[in-house]
């Protein structure tokens, strides 16, 4: 099994007509995902390499069945897109656009807790998720997982994300799904959710958890594990030496305390019971002799 | 972007929230003319984008013009928290009633915005929020409903504000919400928020972050960033459009993604070095993006020896090291190098590099080992 998604996921992808869209987009159908349709308005009708177009997402999932969408549109109309997706009631939709505005990303997290809450969104700005030999929705390259499990992965970072697939997959130990749930302030899906769904998975024996400096997130994880997660859980937060940059004003500090650096991060999974690494190698190398050991 | 006060003011002023007229200073000698067309007593303010300038003493009372330009002077060029100062802002002092505390930023775990009222207002916030945690009133908003005025009161009543500050304070509350919301700000902050003897509320200082994100719908913010002021590196850096940090240490750093470029800092301190710089190339890193990178790490003296971290996911290790080679082909580096590789075509990726290896370019294979290599050649180059 994985989660969130599996080898009957049907995918929409809002912006196939686009230069990163079609790129993406067809290569997850390359890697083996059920494309079925693309959306861009006004160009309903044509076809991206025989993947039909449409001009609304409704029609789209009307004519196809699909049950995800991949959205790969401009910044500006992201938040739209999102909306656009929830209202034809697709309950799984993943947004890889980076550069929303944080207001925009607010009011459609509030939006769809308010009225379609069958929907979750995973991102934006995020790479996706893949769940190896089944499906890829995103940008993650298909050639860096390996199938079979056991190893359920969730990552706030991108490249780190692809870090981790690589390490186990190089060392032969599969996964079952890796979701990336992004780095932006609002993200619509967060570690507990992927802890969750993780913990109710057979297939997962284990779970890779990569955090980063800022937010609160991972402590909030790091509660959940000790109470819900019966599963190991080795974690790494990036950020130990990073830049304090430039804060101002003192509405963050009163807001999160102590919170929100990665030393405070490390130490709430390690009180968790999380095994937490120092580098991101160390983390992939803990795993596998864990799952050695299962 | 964080603002300057003054620019903070001249936001404030768009959304209707109350704030002193001023003019700003570069040079002392300007001061006596700005402080007797504004008035005395006057307030010279250190303009810095960091906190606790006012505890630097980089805020003075004055009430001549030989005092105003005798406080320009001491303040300009002064160092606050590693910020010199530059400029200095000048207005009428205010007539100050009570101080308070009023803030609006997006609480994360909450996904909703975060409203904070306090009637002990002033420098010691932070402590109040501290030590008397209650004295903080602090209000979610959800971002469909916004602020209405009746929340507003309830949160100045809630928060014990004098009680003829309530009305006014709660209006201001509102303006002040629609330049958190209609100005796309992360944070805006009024410490203190003042109540003066006519019972109207003010906002003495103001500390804006405006999201760069929603840049694209504000036109106006070209004029706030056309006055920041960066580092000759880090203005290099944006001007090249690279996502670029400054810090002190010796190894220069360049990695693809910023959780990666992140883990490369931890690595290299963990391994006994320190970064001089964070560095992300984004996506796709591509000749012309490797030379940028490479071209500002050179104008920083005192970086040793540069590490290069790249994972190729989309990005193909084999175009990178392309990229690379041409790249090194354009910039003379004063530094040695040494490039981890890993990820999408590593192996035909280092094979390109290989032909190109040297004591000043070594290809390593893995983050930790890459790490030391560039810790012990900063350290070497240093002797």
């Amino acid at each position: 099994m994985s989660i969130f998604v599996d080898e009957n996921t049907k995918v929409i992808v809002q912006g196939l007509t686009g230069r990163q869209g079609r790129f993406h987009g067809l290569r997850n159908r390359d890697y083996g995902t059920q494309v079925v349709a693309g959306v861009t308005p006004g160009k309903g009708g044509t076809d991206i390499e025989g993947i039909p177009i449409f001009d609304t997402v409704k029609e789209a999932a009307a004519a196809t069945g699909a049950n995800a969408s991949f959205i790969s549109v401009p910044p500006k109309a992201a938040s739209a897109a999102v909306l656009e997706a929830a209202a034809a009631q697709v309950p799984f939709v993943v947004c890889i656009t980076e550069f929303i505005p944080a207001k925009d990303e607010a009011m459609v997290s509030a939006l769809l807790r308010r009225d379609f809450p069958g929907t979750r969104l995973v991102g934006p700005n995020c790479p996706g998720i893949i769940s190896p030999g089944r499906c890829n929705i995103g940008i993650t390259s298909g050639d860096i997982a390996l199938a079979g499990g056991p190893v359920g992965i969730v990552s706030r970072s991108g490249t780190l994300t692809y870090q981790a697939l690589y390490e186990l997959s190089q060392q032969g130990v599969g996964q079952t799904t890796c979701v990336g749930i992004g780095g932006d302030p609002v993200p619509g899906t967060n570690f507990i959710d992927c802890l969750a769904a993780f913990e109710a998975d057979p297939e997962t024996k284990a779970v890779l958890m990569i955090g980063e400096i800022g937010g609160e997130e991972e402590e909030k994880a790091a509660d959940f594990i000790r109470s819900y997660v019966s599963k190991p859980v080795v974690a790494y937060v990036a950020g130990v030496t990073a830049p304090p940059g430039r804060k101002m004003g003192h509405a963050g500090a009163i807001v999160s305390g102590s919170h929100g650096t990665a030393k405070g991060k490390m130490d709430a999974l390690r009180a968790a019971g999380a095994v937490v690494a120092k580098n991101p190698t160390e983390a992939g190398e803990l795993m596998v002799d864990l799952v050695a050991h299962l | 972007m964080d603002l300057f006060e003054y620019q903070g003011k001249d936001f404030f002023a768009r959304y209707g929230v109350p704030t002193s007229s001023g003019s700003i200073v570069r040079n002392a000698a300007d001061a006596g003319d700005v402080a007797d067309s504004t008035g005395y007593p006057a307030v010279v303010k250190a303009q810095v984008q960091v906190g606790g300038r006012g505890k630097a003493g980089g805020i003075k009372l004055v009430g001549s013009r030989e005092e105003a330009v005798r406080a320009a002077g001491e303040i300009l060029g002064m160092n606050i928290k590693g910020h010199v100062v530059r400029k200095i802002w000048i207005e009428r002092a205010s007539d100050i009633e009570r101080e308070y505390y009023a803030s609006f930023t997006l609480d994360r775990g909450e996904k909703k915005y975060l409203l904070m009222v306090s009637a002990k207002g002033g420098m010691e916030i932070e402590e109040v929020a501290a030590s008397d945690p209650g004295a903080i009133v602090r209000r979610h908003l959800d971002p469909i409903d916004g602020l209405s005025v009746e929340v507003a009161r309830q949160v100045v009543e809630e928060a014990q504000l004098d009680e003829v500050a309530r009305e006014p304070a709660a209006q201001v509350l509102v303006k002040l919400f629609d330049a958190f919301i209609q100005g796309d700000a992360d944070l805006v902050e009024v410490n203190p928020l003042i109540l003066r003897p006519d019972g109207s509320i003010h906002a003495l200082d103001a500390k804006v972050t405006l999201d760069d994100n929603a840049g694209y719908r504000h036109p106006e913010w070209e004029a706030y960033r056309a006055d920041m002021e960066l580092d000759g590196r880090e203005a290099l850096a944006r001007e090249r459009g690279l996502n670029y940090i400054g810090l002190d240490g010796t190894v220069g750093i360049i990695a693809n993604g910023a959780g990666l470029a992140m883990a490369t800092l931890d690595v290299v301190s963990q391994v006994g070095g320190s970064a001089a710089n964070f560095l992300d190339l984004g996506g796709g890193a591509g000749a012309s993006t490797m030379a940028n990178a490479l071209e500002v790490i050179n104008t920083d003296e005192k970086v040793r020896s540069v590490l290069v971290n790249v994972f190729g996911g989309i990005t193909r290790c084999d175009e990178v090291a392309k990229g690379m080679v041409e790249a090194l082909g354009k910039v003379e580096l004063k530094f040695p190098m040494v490039v981890r590789l890993d990820g999408t075509n590593a192996a035909e990726g280092r094979a390109i590099l290989r032909e190109h290896e040297s004591e000043r370019l070594v290809v390593e294979g893995t983050m930790v080992g890459a790490a030391k290599v560039a810790v012990e050649m900063a350290g070497k180059e240093a002797k």
